[in-house]
């Protein structure tokens, strides 16, 4: 099959490399559902799932039940979904600035979403109450999107002049908004009871623990709908990789394909920081690695990032729960202490990209 | 037909253009010339759509202000001054993004065939396996004139003409393939299409142009055919030295002229 393909045509080898990652996406499902602190058995379930006749009816299996059905699967949702959302979201930021180094963590964007986070968390009993009241579980959701929305525009603005992005000024603009975002989250913690503090250190750490249906519902849609949409964004995004300009004259209405983007991912980044907090470098690292293996094609790439994002956050979740049994490591430290070696290998690999 | 009338083009406060009137008709070369900062690239980038501009340009009788980018992608292809990409695309990826609009113009079932035959036009026979990034400066522009080429592959399209808009096509280009260019800029306007180039060769100008537009400080200092254009006054002016057409060296110093290919 390789033999036949064109010369510098990846696509087939492409193709290939996504049936793999659905393979690895479904055993990792399948581990995660399976493994845990308990004993319970992901496979009594489905067999009486499927065959409830001869399902003994014990409580025992009743428990297995409730801890796959309540405590296990929503978390295995939830991992899949965030993590297809951050690498997703990493990649479209990546291609929408023409530059690998750009992602949702690293430049600001995610803490800008954590600052709304905060903002429903802290004023959300007593200023926001009426707003809570109408919005019931999305609120957070919504928050954290408009001040991942805010960040990405401004980010934007700043970092692009006709067309062209520095991405010296859009690293630096990152870190500017970063400690404007954490300046203002810090008063807001500061003004924070104990049971918020309580909250905010739960979420900021970083987890996919307190995985609940409730929480799948509220950022599960909109995280779906921005998958959906990627796939349509592939072509601009390659067209994109030539420049503004370019891409224009390719025949991409470029200024409305962009709107479109920032807001995808502004809602992936928006909704992922909502429930599970600040995790980070999922959407450099696995970018970058299918890059190197099937090329910058965003119709393959966007499909297969979120597909390994996926794995991977699976993966990291697996370690963060057993690595220190019985308590539980946040899924952060663990995405964060691969992601950054992994960073820095790439940025020297790359640094003559830093003086472009 | 590409008609442009009282153009003028600014940049934050500075005007870089003014009032320029410009008018070419399919079959032609038309070639930009002019010195350095002179607003070759500008107005280009206004005949483009890429700046806002007052005045107005119609393409083929079509005002350029009301088309949408995927109507303007079918009628014209533009070629820049120079890509430079982040991401490690091959060659032959670069060339298919020309097909992107799906107006190529070619038979039916032709696309997948275009990127290897326009490589072979503009002589990347083999290219196509290798990374853009890893390519001279003169290999990638002639890379994007490749994928430029599959964007308009034929010059006339539902019986109107199409055209090629190139910014300095053959400014990193050895003297071979400068030839190679614009004879495929010369074949595409002879088979119906037109050519805009802006170029700072005049001799290569001289051999291919069939109508040059000399810009001067932001506006046409003139305009005709290459008998008419590059006389000794116009051209010492324009350049600001002094400069004689059809002159020769003195004494026994080597000139080699585009013209003397193949003779």
């Amino acid at each position: 099959m390789e033999k036949r393909a064109a010369a510098g045509d990846r696509s087939a080898r492409a193709r290939f490399t996504i049936g793999i990652l659905c393979v690895l996406l479904g055993l990792t499902v399948l581990f995660s559902l399976a493994s845990g602190a308990s004993d319970a058995s992901a496979v009594t379930v489905v067999r009486d799932w499927l065959f409830p006749s001869l399902s003994d009816g014990s409580a025992l299996s009743a428990r297995d039940r409730i801890i796959v059905y309540d405590i296990r699967l929503p978390r295995v949702i939830l991992g899949v979904l965030i993590g297809a959302a951050l690498a997703v979201s990493g990649a479209v930021m990546q291609g929408l600035f023409r530059n690998p180094l750009a992602d949702p963590g690293l430049v600001g964007v995610s803490s800008g979403a954590g600052l709304g986070a905060i903002v429903v968390i802290v004023l959300g009993g007593t200023v926001l109450g009426p707003v809570l009241a109408i919005f019931g579980i999305y609120t957070l959701p919504l928050a954290a999107f408009f001040g991942g929305l805010a960040t990405t525009l401004l980010l934007y603005r700043v970092a692009t002049r006709r067309g062209q992005t520095s991405i010296a000024t859009m690293l630096l603009a990152g870190i500017a908004l970063g400690a404007l975002t954490g300046a203002l989250s810090g008063i807001l913690v500061y003004l924070a009871d104990d049971r918020q503090l309580r909250d905010l250190t739960f979420w900021g750490l970083g987890s996919l623990a307190g995985a609940t249906w409730t929480k799948i519902a509220a950022a599960g849609p909109i995280i779906v709908l921005v998958l959906i949409v990627s796939p349509f964004l592939a072509r601009a995004l390659n067209a994109l990789a030539l420049g503004e300009a370019t891409a224009n004259h390719l025949g991409i209405p470029v200024q409305r394909f962009k709107n479109v983007a920032i807001v995808a991912v502004a809602a992936a980044t928006g909704a992922s920081v909502a429930v599970s907090g600040g995790i980070g470098f999922v959407g450099i690292v696995v970018p970058h690695l299918l890059r190197l293996l099937i090329g910058p094609d965003n119709r393959y790439l966007l499909p297969a990032s979120a597909l390994l994002g996926a794995s991977m956050l699976l993966v990291a979740d697996a370690i963060s729960r057993t690595i220190v049994a019985p308590a539980e490591l946040p899924i952060g430290i663990i995405t964060a202490s691969v992601g950054g070696p992994f960073f820095l290998w790439i940025l020297l690999r790359k640094r003559g990209l830093l003086d472009l | 037909m590409i008609e442009a009338r009282d153009v003028s083009v600014s940049i934050g406060a500075k005007r870089i253009i003014s009032n320029v009137d410009f008018d070419m008709r399919p079959g032609e070369v038309a070639a930009i010339v002019g010195p350095n900062g002179s607003g070759k690239t500008t107005f280009l980038r206004a005949l483009t759509g890429e700046l806002p501009y007052t005045g107005s340009i119609a393409i083929n009788n079509r005002d350029l202000a009301t088309l949408k980018s995927w109507e303007a992608a079918a009628m014209r292809a533009v070629l820049p001054q120079a890509t430079a990409l982040s991401f490690p695309f091959t060659v032959r990826e670069i060339v298919k993004l020309g097909l992107l609009g799906g107006r190529s113009g070619a038979l039916p079932g032709e696309d997948d065939r275009l990127p290897d035959r326009a490589l072979s036009r503009v002589d990347l026979d083999g290219f196509a396996g290798r990374f853009y990034q890893e390519l001279s400066g003169g290999e990638q522009q002639r890379v994007q004139l490749a994928r430029v080429l599959c964007q308009v592959w034929a010059p006339v399209l539902d019986g109107k003409p199409r055209y090629l808009f190139l910014d300095e096509p053959v400014s990193s280009l050895d003297i071979k393939h400068q030839l190679i260019i614009m004879n495929i800029a010369r074949d595409f306007a002879r088979r119906g299409g037109g050519v805009v180039a802006i170029l700072h060769d005049l001799n290569l100008t001289a051999m291919f142009a069939d109508r040059i537009f000399v810009m001067h400080r932001g506006r046409l200092a003139a305009a005709g055919s290459p008998q008419d254009v590059l006389s000794d006054e116009l051209i010492s002016k324009v350049f600001e030295c002094r400069l004689k057409v059809g002159a020769l060296p003195a004494g026994n110093v080597p000139f080699v002229l585009p013209q003397s290919a193949g003779l």
